[in-house]
């Protein structure tokens, strides 16, 4: 027996784009094939390249070649689009590849969302068993486990309630218990600990920890770097389908993190007065953040003044600096076009998505506003679950703790 | 690289060496993996009940719906085709006449209309969980044997009514029943699939439903068929199918012989090219629904 768990060889996926609504109406089929009945005959030699039918293609996933051995947590990690769902996807049998195949020894659980298949009209029992019977749980095995998974999901006074009447937190608390206890070697994840309140995040990565622990075998895709940190021994890294880091933990996250354009805002030059014509917001070197801004103006700006304020997700502004008093060194004399670079600390930032706006001008006035342009992730390495900001606010200063006893 | 080839010892293309799946694309005809359905058969029953309880607790009348549909059926058909327009009924009371062949005809209907529906109606199971995706034409064909269980409450009633005793022949009942179910399948396989890629497919279905009654012996005997029409007529498996339900019940008109023979050959057809079909088409399923 081998202890090799998953091997995937060479796999490739190639979708048609907008294939998720390429459906056609059998209307359109006869119509087609009325006007032009030798079409499809004349191009049947030579179709291979279009895929037949002269729509556009795109790879999701390119020859990706990667082994998993027993026991193994690994998580996967990418940009969206990056095609890590759809290995999951093809390695939990829902697709198939376009080339390449794959090789699993043992049985394979796939969580790509909690609660598939739930239904609101049936009651939480009623789901239970319909949910565990989806994820491949024998009845047997479900009725063994019921008393634990109500527990765990904190339902009881309502089980025999239909899961319409739920709470939005009992509703994923209850569709996580059921595929928590799934008992199969292999466990496919896709980011379904973002789930209910606080302290259930807690329950759900220390389950998590634990099937990791018990010698099962897991992919686990995310976004939530801490996740990944605190959960997996081994990371790959997606980038346009192609695998292009697999090593540490850490050296993966690194490299990840530190080459990603967060957002990107890119216009035209304005023929009249100066004009914001790109700016981009990167990591930089894992503890902050780089604002780029690229300018040109009809005039030269003197000097040019760049200002910025970031804001949280419902608009309420967090720190904001300014050229003109923000004391600089090296500041130039006159510009008409060029780059100026910002480089924020935001290591004291709670993870959250936050908002940047730009101002550009001289020392005078300001000629260009962007409102909101950019957009940024910010919180690698800090704990996802904590109270809400409007309770402790968005910044997270460093603290020094001590204690005396009398 | 050595793990590799300890895995695939003959570099064959077979789905399962040893206890290791091989996920690798699939071409042309593939097989039907019977056995792994039937290692699913309880997510067969959960589905099946699932649209069961919701259809139930969904409708106003519950329950009462599956005996409504073929009463008002009955009721409409007897007044106008029995009285008004005198069809013969084989000597059997015209009420009790249209109502062991809506009896069967209530089923089919059901059947092929859930079906037809059911892959794109469990979209979110498909793209999110892998499991043998014929079962979920089976579920919904499955359900409509409740309905079918409480109308048949009704018949018995009838039957009683108007004192018709049945025979032996009612042991041959759920062979009819089974018959049906496997028609209703080999329809309901096509259409779904197709209705996959073509959404309007689901529009037509009311229409085939409607035109293939009249088409059936439910309103009118085969009797009327010339005799050496017949086999021809059993070219609708649905034929076959009413006039059996109405000899396993009423035991007339005669057992459709010929007729249930060509009959047969064409179930058998549907049911076969209608799995492979399906299992042919299920595997873009995921990226197309």
């Amino acid at each position: 027996m081998s202890d090799i768990a998953i091997n995937c060889e060479g796999i490739c996926k190639q979708y048609r784009i907008g294939e998720r609504e390429s459906y056609r109406a059998l209307r359109d089929v006869i119509t087609d094939a009325i006007k032009s009945p030798f079409r499809r005959l004349r191009q049947a030699p030579n179709g291979s390249e279009s895929n037949g039918n002269g729509k556009p293609t795109v790879w999701a996933l390119q020859d990706v070649s990667f082994e998993v051995k027993q026991g193994e947590v690994l998580g996967i990690i990418g940009r969206n689009g990056a095609g890590k769902s759809t290995l999951l996807k093809i390695l939990s049998r829902i697709t198939e590849p376009t080339r390449g195949y794959a090789e699993i020894n043992g049985r394979v659980g796939s969580l790509l969302e909690v609660g598939t298949g739930f239904h609101p009209e049936l009651t939480g029992r009623e789901n239970i068993f319909l949910n565990g019977a989806i994820l491949s749980m024998k009845k047997a095995e479900i009725a063994r486990k019921f008393d634990e998974i109500v527990a765990f999901a904190e339902v009881e006074k309502f089980i025999d309630t239909p899961v319409k009447r739920y709470s939005s937190g009992m509703y994923v608390r209850l569709a996580f218990a059921v595929a928590a206890h799934m008992e199969t070697e292999i466990l496919l994840v896709d980011e379904v600990l973002a789930v209910g309140d606080a302290h259930f995040q807690k329950k759900c990565l220390g389950k998590m920890g634990d099937v990791a622990k018990h010698g099962r075998t897991v992919l686990f895709v995310s976004h939530t770097m801490p996740s990944i940190q605190r959960l997996c021994s081994r990371c790959v890294l997606l980038k346009h389908g192609q695998l292009a880091f697999d090593g540490e933990v850490d050296q993966v996250i690194e490299d990840y993190v530190s080459q990603q354009v967060l957002s990107e805002f890119v216009a035209d030059p304005n023929p009249i007065g100066p004009a914001i014509t790109r700016a981009a917001v990167t990591w930089s070197e894992g503890t902050g953040i780089c604002v780029d801004v690229a300018f040109s103006s009809t005039f030269p700006l003197q000097p040019p003044m760049l200002g910025l304020v970031l804001y949280d997700p419902l608009g309420a502004p967090v720190f904001g600096t300014n050229g003109r008093f923000d004391s600089q060194t090296n500041l130039p004399e006159s510009m008409a076009e060029g780059t100026i670079k910002v480089r924020i600390h935001t290591a004291s930032l709670r993870s959250d998505t936050y908002y940047i706006s730009l101002w550009l001008g001289d020392h005078h006035q300001d000629y260009v506003h962007l409102d909101k342009a950019l957009r940024v992730e910010v919180g690698v390495g800090v704990a996802a679950w904590q109270p809400p900001r409007s309770e402790i606010g968005s910044v997270f200063l460093p603290t020094k703790w001590s204690y005396c006893q009398e | 690289m050595t793990v590799t080839s300890a895995l695939q010892p003959n570099g064959t293309d077979v789905e399962h060496v040893g206890p290791v799946l091989r996920i690798k694309p699939s071409r042309g005809w593939v097989s039907l993996r019977l056995g792994e359905l039937w290692e699913y058969r309880e997510l067969l029953y959960f589905l099946a009940r699932r649209d069961v309880t919701v259809r139930y607790k969904q409708t106003g009348l519950g329950v009462a719906w599956a005996v409504l549909q073929p009463l008002l059926g009955m009721l409409v058909f007897t007044i106008f085709f029995g009285r008004l327009a005198k069809v013969p009924s084989d000597g059997i009371p015209y009420p009790l006449f249209s109502y062991s062949a809506l009896l069967a005809w209530q089923l089919f209907a059901y059947s092929i209309t859930e079906s037809s529906n059911s892959v794109v109606g469990n979209e979110r199971l498909i793209t999110k969980v892998y499991f043998p995706r014929l079962v979920i034409p089976m579920a919904s064909i499955l359900a409509g044997l409740v309905d079918f269980a409480i109308a048949f409450v009704l018949v018995i009633a009838m039957m009683a009514y108007y004192g018709v005793h049945p025979g032996w022949a009612i042991l041959s009942l759920p062979l009819f029943i089974l018959f049906e179910l496997a028609t209703a399948l080999g329809v309901g396989l096509w259409l779904s699939a197709l209705n996959v890629q073509y959404r309007d497919v689901r529009y037509t279905v009311p229409f085939i439903v409607q035109f293939w009654m009249f088409a059936s012996p439910v309103v009118y005997s085969s009797t009327l068929v010339p005799v050496r029409w017949r086999p021809l007529y059993g070219l609708n498996p649905m034929a076959g199918v009413v006039e059996g339900f109405r000899w396993a019940l009423l035991g007339k008109p005669p057992a459709p012989g010929a007729m249930f023979a060509v009959s047969s050959v064409v179930v058998a057809a549907l049911l076969v090219s209608g799995l492979y079909y399906y299992r042919r088409m299920e595997k873009n399923f995921a990226d197309v629904v």
